[in-house]
């Protein structure tokens, strides 16, 4: 179990940056989710992290060690933190129990100790039945929670998934994600997972590293996240919404204003007079006709027990809401505002 | 080394890979190189003036034109067999394909000495065959094969192969949509063949053609066994008969015949590679389904040609061979009560030069087999892994011991070898300069099979051993070796089906004690012993269709593109 410190890290692919000046903790026993997508440099992150790849720039210390500096770097045979691949990476050639059981014949136990830690590893992914099989013979899950049981039986430090649930099917995702997250609690293990979808990364994280173009843009809870967006791309990236520019800003004694979209509206904010953009999410938005705004009805999508409404403003903004009444296309109907999210967005 | 550092991040491996490589180029590619030093220079100091002199003789340019002429009429020989072949397969609804296949593999794998052996036992006046028949040519009649004709069909046969795999790969390339779309255009059978099937392989046809023409204009059996004979000398039996005649005094003068037939083949490895690489700009679009166009009516009689045709250039020989090889003495027609197998008993078990050549033979397949092996696996991970520049360079290269014909690399050789550095020790004449000629030329056909398995491996399999704390030799024991096995496998076994059945590197490599299988054919045929050279030949079309079998049975559990036919 260990603490990863991360300090001014930086990796070049060919001339272009993957990574720009990452200085971050991610603290023991903690599930971190790096969410962000393609391309922004979550798994360059990860594989930095794992060893596979080597920074340009930077240091990285996991638990008491520096295993990644100017002049040092530990190769990843050497840094006992688990990888779990998107592929699940299992050896076609081992059957499920050499699989598990090859991290402790690399440590050298003895036979007795393999065999019994093993068995425990196999246990507690619910494996011990399928331990003779070879893995073309298992389902997507069964090979993810040898994958898991492989990364497990060594304890290491911490583990890193890249997107495990990537290749399995909606159904399964779900069961997985308990399987994770029972999984952390029992071991307390430090835990950072690659996803590019959002829902996944709420759904297990302590906290959520938001990322994009290299640079980390929040790394907060996933309520903070949501409610609290420090800008413009972490609040259209996670969750529903859309971000309107401020007009003009009053500050009250405990109360701020916003001009939004020809509103006066009240806001919540950190930035106090500086804010410059709101993020109206559909749980900002009240259907009223005496509402602050009116809105024309784009689009209707029934989400089960709910319906989306998409609406165009009579200034011309997209604004989303969420109804139990049915609306047709075409209606008009009036929006209230309730103290959306302000921020400062340059 | 720094950016190979940056891409997998171990030392080690990239330690690993320097030394390796080092050790593969000088393997390959020094007595390339050595050979092209020769040749400009005399005595030490750049000069061309050999180079001329030889280059202006008579016997030269004679040799010149007819090696010219043979490869040259004989791939188109194998251009018409083995593309009316590749079409007829790939495209159409032709049954038992695979079995078609398998058969047209045959001739590539079969020695070219054994082919034209064989090929003298089914024609002329003292054939077995046309004997017992009753049809022989009165006595005295020339044998027609003693031509060039003979020469230009035989490499024709020999190399048809080729051509029908690359173009066969090439038709596979193509999306069945393309041509479905044609039709429902309203082109019809031969319309679209012509304007929509033939457009679009002619990448892959060129490039077949051009390597066609360099393994033509290399091989040594087939010229050999018929071209000597009729006093008609192409370049490689040229400086065969320079070199037996006159020993390494002449080693400068055929230094120089052989930088002259390396430099017609390099023309043509040129044009094979960019034909080869113009060929995949048409790989896209599904190619899941392949092209099955129905032949309707015509079928059966199609079947009934292209297994006659299989018949007359694969069966025929053989039983010709076969029946030669059964007779007492050569010219007694072969019938029940003349039958016997004193030929085989003689060359099998007697004579103690064949025992030798087996044993010869045997070890340095299984030597070069072994050796490459342990070389290939472990170099085409790293460089799959860490591409640097200098290993980028070695794959362009590799190949080149492989196809360049067998009298280069065999010169070479000598050059390289006859006095070793610092010493007054020479390995000419002993059996390691064979076994090393034969790593240099077979290292391609292992390292090719096993690199196209791991290019298709999941690089996450060895991350996932190092994230657990593998070293690099433990994944390459536990992670990297089984997985690639099935390929190692196959190239080796390629490898000694290679390496056993060569004649044109031993050919000019060997003296007494280290004759290989190939030379002892070609010996006991030279010196009339033909009913003892067909029996051997007949063994070793045994032991070859054997090793094919098995790389045939094993076929499915290897990755794609490791079996040669198999495309």
């Amino acid at each position: 179990m260990a603490d990863i410190n991360i300090t001014s890290l930086g990796k070049v692919f060919a001339g272009t940056p993957a990574l720009q000046d990452i200085t971050t903790r991610f603290e023991d026993g903690e599930f971190i989710a790096l969410l962000g997508p393609s391309g922004c440099g979550k798994t360059t992150l990860l594989r930095l992290l794992a060893g596979f790849d080597m920074p340009s720039s930077g240091t990285i210390r996991i638990g008491a060690r520096d295993v990644a500096t100017a002049t040092n770097m530990v190769p990843p045979e050497e840094r006992n933190i688990g990888f779990v691949f998107q592929s699940y990476a299992l050896w076609p050639h081992m059957s499920v129990r050499r699989n598990v059981s090859y991290p402790l014949e690399i440590r050298k136990l003895t036979k007795p100790e393999i065999a019994a830690q093993t068995d425990a590893a196999l246990a507690a992914t619910g494996l011990t039945e399928y331990a003779d099989r070879m893995p073309s013979d298992l389902s997507g899950g069964q090979r993810q929670r040898v994958a898991l049981a492989r990364c497990l039986v060594s304890a290491p430090d911490a583990v890193l998934l890249d997107e495990p649930l990537a290749n399995l099917d909606v159904a399964l995702r779900a069961s997985m994600q308990a399987v994770f997250t029972d999984f952390h609690k029992r071991t307390g293990a430090t835990m950072v997972y690659v996803t590019h979808d959002q829902a996944e990364a709420m759904a297990m994280a302590d906290r959520i590293a938001v990322m994009n173009q290299g640079l980390i843009q929040q790394f907060d809870t996933p309520q903070t996240l949501y409610e609290r967006p420090k800008n413009r791309f972490v609040a259209e990236f996670v969750g529903r919404g859309t971000v309107v520019p401020v007009k003009a800003v009053e500050q009250g004694e405990n109360q701020l204003h916003a001009h939004v979209l020809g509103a006066r509206i009240a806001v919540e904010s950190e930035a106090q007079s500086q804010v410059s953009h709101v993020c109206l999410r559909p749980e900002n938005l009240a259907i009223s006709e005496t509402g602050d705004l009116r809105a024309k009805v784009a689009r209707v999508t029934y989400l089960g027990g709910k319906y989306l409404l998409e609406t165009v403003s009579s200034c011309g903004t997209r604004l989303l809401a969420e109804t139990r009444a049915k609306f047709d296309v075409g209606a008009q109907l009036g929006l209230t505002i309730t103290t959306p999210w302000a921020f400062s967005e340059d | 080394m720094q950016s190979a550092l940056q891409k997998g991040g171990s030392r080690s491996e990239s330690r690993l890979l320097s030394v390796i490589l080092i050790l593969a180029l000088c393997l390959t590619l020094a007595p390339v190189l050595r050979l092209f030093i020769e040749g400009v220079t005399d005595q030490g100091v750049p000069s061309l003036s050999l180079a001329k002199s030889v280059l202006a003789q008579g016997s030269t340019l004679n040799a010149l034109k007819h090696s010219l002429i043979t490869a040259g009429l004989g791939t188109l020989v194998s251009v018409v067999l083995g593309a009316a072949f590749a079409f007829l397969v790939a495209l159409t609804d032709l049954r038992a394909k695979a079995a078609l296949v398998f058969c047209l593999m045959i001739p590539m794998m079969i020695p070219p000495q054994i082919t034209a052996l064989s090929w003298t036992q089914i024609m002329g006046p003292s054939s077995v065959l046309l004997k017992t028949l009753g049809i022989a040519p009165p006595l005295g009649a020339p044998q027609p094969l003693y031509s060039p004709e003979g020469i230009i069909l035989l490499l024709g046969i020999q190399h048809m192969s080729i051509i029908f795999l690359t173009l066969r790969a090439g038709l596979r390339a193509i999306p069945q949509e393309v041509v479905e779309a044609a039709r429902i255009s309203g082109a019809r059978g031969f319309r679209t063949w012509w304007q929509v099937v033939m457009p679009l392989t002619l990448p892959s046809l060129a490039a077949g053609t051009a390597i066609t023409f360099v393994t033509a204009l290399g091989n040594f059996g087939i010229p050999a066994m018929l071209g000597i004979p009729a006093g008609y000398v192409t370049l490689p039996t040229l400086v065969y008969q320079k070199l037996a005649g006159m020993g390494t005094t002449v080693l400068a003068e055929v230094s120089v015949l052989a930088m002259l037939i390396g430099a017609v083949a390099i023309v043509g490895i040129l044009l094979q590679r960019f034909f080869q690489g113009r060929q995949n700009v048409y790989l896209v679009g599904s190619t899941s389904r392949p092209l099955a166009i129905p032949l309707g009516s015509a079928r059966l009689p199609v079947e009934i040609l292209l297994w006659a045709v299989v018949f007359v250039i694969l069966v025929l020989p053989m039983f010709g061979l076969l029946a030669t090889s059964l007779v007492p003495a050569y010219g007694v027609p072969l019938r029940f009560d003349t039958m016997t197998f004193v030929s085989w008993g003689e060359v099998l078990f007697r004579q103690p030069v064949t025992a030798r050549a087996f044993a010869n033979s045997f070890s340095l397949a299984l030597g070069a087999a072994v050796v490459l092996m342990i070389i290939c696996l472990p170099l085409a991970w790293l460089m799959e892994r860490h591409p640097t520049r200098l290993s980028r360079l070695f794959d362009s290269l590799l190949d080149l011991p492989y196809a360049l014909p067998g009298v280069v690399l065999s010169i070479a050789m000598i050059l390289l070898l006859i006095k070793l550095p610092f010493t007054d020790a020479t390995l000419y004449g002993t059996i390691w300069i064979i076994f090393l000629a034969y790593l240099a030329r077979f290292f391609a056909v292992m390292f090719r099979p096993v690199q196209a398995s791991l290019k298709q491996l999941d690089p996450a399999m060895a991350e996932a051993a190092q994230s657990v704390g593998a070293g690099l030799f433990q994944r390459l024991r536990d992670v990297i070796l089984p997985l690639s096995a099935p390929a190692a496998a196959a190239g080796a076994i390629l490898v000694f089906l290679t390496a056993f059945n060569e004649l044109t590197v031993s050919a000019l490599l060997w003296s007494s004690g280290t004759e290989t299988l190939g030379v002892v054919i070609f010996n006991l045929d030279d010196s009339g012993e033909t009913a003892m050279a067909s029996a051997l030949a007949m063994t070793i079309v045994f032991v070859v269709m054997a090793l094919m079998t098995l790389i045939q049975l094993f076929s499915r559990r290897f990755p794609k593109g490791v079996v040669p036919w198999q495309t």
